[in-house]
């Protein structure tokens, strides 16, 4: 009926951010750094086996400046939190951070004095992924709910979040 | 085997051990800690017991306890004989105030970061150590968290929501 | 403006070959390291502090997360100390099933260590293979301890329950894997010019060296000194098993591959005498108020159950003095010094952590090597971060 009749088979018509977040989606970069015992488990999820390149995301970039998603797989020491910040910010937005396993999400059961009670105290955190450490299946589930996170995001809400730290 | 040790440290060190530990098996003698050197350079020096390893250093905090009338922190030096695979301890008290001993460095390269460890976590001195600094805690940490007064959950302000709370202190 | 003769580098803590949260200082004379410090202490976890305020049963869930290649090396000098403190003898079963719980741990922390140390020199594909072959033994884990890491399979006085119904199966599913696996990787290695180039001749160290600066493990049987605690002070009945100790002769890097790759294969000889002598009996010992009672005692007799209960809540209390019980764990000597003050919480629980000792030699394996080498030395020192900071 209306003008979807008149245009060619290659194009194809969305809204913005759609596009923007299935592009956001698709080419999700973790950046590389295991800091205890999760990070195995997360080595254990790109290894054969569990295979996390099937869902297009095996490429670790080793540089924060290349990377889109921060798995936090470990405890955070009060002496590696500045680090951890630091790593944060140097990347490019738009940025996700997932908690992997207990430690990284509230302490886990190191409730002392060298662990940082979950590493929300100092960035924010996108999704957290329970266990001690998280099996790779529940990694990859993770993961897998954080891209429907991304799906229902919205240029408009991020506009203002993004102009603030660029300006 | 044992005898042997007994006998060497005993001929040599007599005056300086104090009394000897048989606690399930494992041989120790508690010494006084100003032999500390000369004993050890005693053994590295002989050829028949070839104590050559230094295995480990620690120490112990005996705060509130019956012990602590020795002396508050307790050392122990773990010796190791390679060729009888013989080990035994060497132990000794220090006082509460300025705890403070003679560094092993110049025998044992590797007591370094031993040495290290136990200063940041206990606050002993080691007298004679080239390079005495903090070596697993943050530095702005104050303190020193192996202590028994140390609490065990505190948040340090650096990320603190509890900055102008009293902490709430878990031992 | 004065003129400035060497570079320093900051390596890490964020990098990927440093095997974790490692930091490392470089100054460099071109591509010479002149100084090499390591910074340490970036995963402090407080674990020593932690297990003062906690039962002796609780305190073993810390192990596990201490060298988390290896937990039920942990696990083991753990509860072989806490045994010795309390003056606990454990079954002949026990000790058979926790000698190949301990090997097969053995053999996972080499195969982890296997696949990123050649990742470090280049040979990209070889992790695959080793986590191919991980995955095989992590399921004797799950099947064990329903885990697949921390397992806290092993307990005092025993194990946390009955050994899975098709243990044997599945560990003999392993060795003829692993060995299959073992050939592969010799053959993408051992002959491989590149490795051989990036590792003969560097990370040099000698035997006296080696004991002057308290290596253990791989470290110092690469050297070529035969100290292995397995066969020197056997503990958990090694005496029983037949098999040899590998070591190296010059002491570099690549004497420290083939030596593990040896070492793996013992492992192998272990696991398949120790299944096929396995005792029949109890898995756990029977000591009244320290080690639990069997689960199958609690639900119908009255004194367990009270035990049981008691042990949960309050804990043993274990006599005044230490006592040190050092195993072969897969990086070197780990040693536990446990320390009971009368109470139920024990007053200092000291690690010796192998890979802690190990990388204080970092600066003696590098300085005056080349810049690339040190990736090498820090790999083949195989250090868990998780252990040298705890």
């Amino acid at each position: 009926m209306g003008i979807e009749e008149k245009i060619p088979d290659s194009i194809i018509l969305t809204t913005l951010d759609k596009m923007v977040n299935w592009s956001h989606r698709r080419s999700m970069w973790p950046l590389g750094f295991g800091l205890a015992c999760c990070a195995i488990e997360m080595m254990s999820t790109f290894a054969p086996h569990f295979d996390l390149a099937r869902y297009g995301m095996e490429v670790m970039r080793p540089s924060p400046r290349q990377a889109d998603l921060m798995i936090v797989a470990g405890r955070v020491s009060m002496k590696m939190a500045p680090v951890i910040k630091t790593l944060y910010e140097q990347m490019p937005n738009p940025k996700w951070v997932l908690a992997m396993g207990a430690c990284a999400s509230c302490g886990g059961v190191f409730n002392n004095y060298a662990i940082l009670q979950g590493v929300d105290r100092i960035i924010p955190v996108d999704i957290y992924v329970p266990g001690c450490p998280p099996r790779p299946e529940q990694l990859m589930d993770g993961i897998l709910k954080l891209y429907d996170k991304v799906d229902k995001e919205s240029l408009k809400d991020k506009r203002e979040d993004w102009g603030r730290r660029v300006g | 085997m044992e005898e042997q040790f007994r006998g060497f440290i005993k001929d040599q060190f007599g005056e300086a051990v104090i009394r000897e530990d048989d606690f399930r098996g494992e041989q120790s003698f508690y010494i006084k800690p100003e032999a500390l050197i000369d004993i050890c350079q005693a053994f590295l020096e002989d050829n028949e017991l070839q104590v050559r390893f230094l295995s480990d250093l620690t120490a112990i905090d005996w705060l509130g306890h019956e012990r602590e009338s020795e002396g508050r922190f307790e050392l122990i030096y773990n010796l190791y004989s390679l060729t009888h695979a013989h080990r035994f301890f060497l132990k000794m008290h220090l006082p509460a105030e300025a705890p403070k001993l003679a560094s092993l460095c110049d025998l044992w390269p590797g007591a370094n970061w031993m040495e290290r460890e136990v200063y940041d976590l206990f606050g002993i001195e080691f007298v004679g150590h080239p390079d005495l600094t903090k070596i697993l805690t943050p530095d702005d940490l104050e303190g020193h968290p192996l202590r028994r007064d140390f609490p065990l959950t505190y948040e340090q302000p650096q990320f603190s929501w509890n900055k102008d709370e009293p902490p709430e202190v878990i031992r | 403006m004065p003129e400035q003769k060497t570079v320093t580098l900051n390596m890490g803590p964020q990098h990927p070959s440093t095997h974790g949260v490692l930091r490392v200082l470089l100054e460099l004379d071109g591509e010479r390291v002149v100084k090499a410090t390591p910074v340490v202490g970036y995963l402090h976890t407080g674990i020593e502090k932690t297990m003062e305020s906690k039962l002796y049963y609780q305190a073993l869930v810390c192990t596990d997360r201490m060298d988390y290649l290896a937990p039920m090396s942990n696990n083991l000098g753990y509860c072989l100390a806490v045994e010795k403190l309390m003056d606990i003898e454990v079954p002949e079963k026990v000790q058979w099933a926790r000698v190949c719980l301990a090997e097969l741990t053995r053999i996972k922390s080499h195969l982890v260590w296997l696949g990123t140390h050649s990742i470090d020199l280049g040979a990209m594909s070889m992790l695959l293979y080793t986590f191919r072959d991980r995955e095989s033994i992590i399921d004797v884990y799950e099947a064990c301890g329903g885990q697949r890491m921390m397992t806290s399979y092993i307990r005092i006085g025993g194990l946390a329950h009955e050994l899975p119904v098709d243990f044997d199966k599945k560990v003999r599913r392993v060795v003829k894997q692993v060995n299959e696996g073992l050939v592969d990787y010799e053959n993408l290695l051992t002959n491989n010019e590149i490795f051989i180039n990036r590792t003969r001749n560097v990370a040099v160290i000698s035997a006296e060296d080696a004991i002057a600066w308290s290596l253990s493990g791989p470290m110092l049987r690469g050297s070529g000194v035969k100290h292995d605690l397995r066969k020197a002070n056997p503990y958990s009945g090694y005496e029983n098993f037949d098999f040899e100790i590998a070591y190296g002769e010059k002491g570099d890097a690549y004497d420290r591959y083939l030596l593990r790759l040896k070492e793996m294969r013992q492992s192998l000889r272990i696991i398949s005498q120790a299944l096929d002598g396995m005792p029949e009996g109890p898995y756990r010992a029977r000591v009244p108020g320290v080690v639990l009672p069997p689960k199958e005692d609690v639900l119908y007799k009255m004194e367990s159950m009270i035990f049981h209960f008691k042990i949960i809540t309050e804990g043993f209390k274990a006599p005044v003095g230490s006592v040190y019980q050092a195993i072969e764990s897969p990086k070197g000597e780990l040693g536990f010094l446990i320390t009971g003050d009368g109470s139920n919480r024990p007053r200092r629980v000291r690690v010796r952590p192998p890979s802690f000792v190990n990388l204080a030699s970092l600066p003696r394996l590098v300085e005056g090597g080349m810049f690339s080498d040190v990736v090498c030395a820090i790999g083949s020192i195989d250090i868990v971060l998780g252990e040298v900071d705890r």
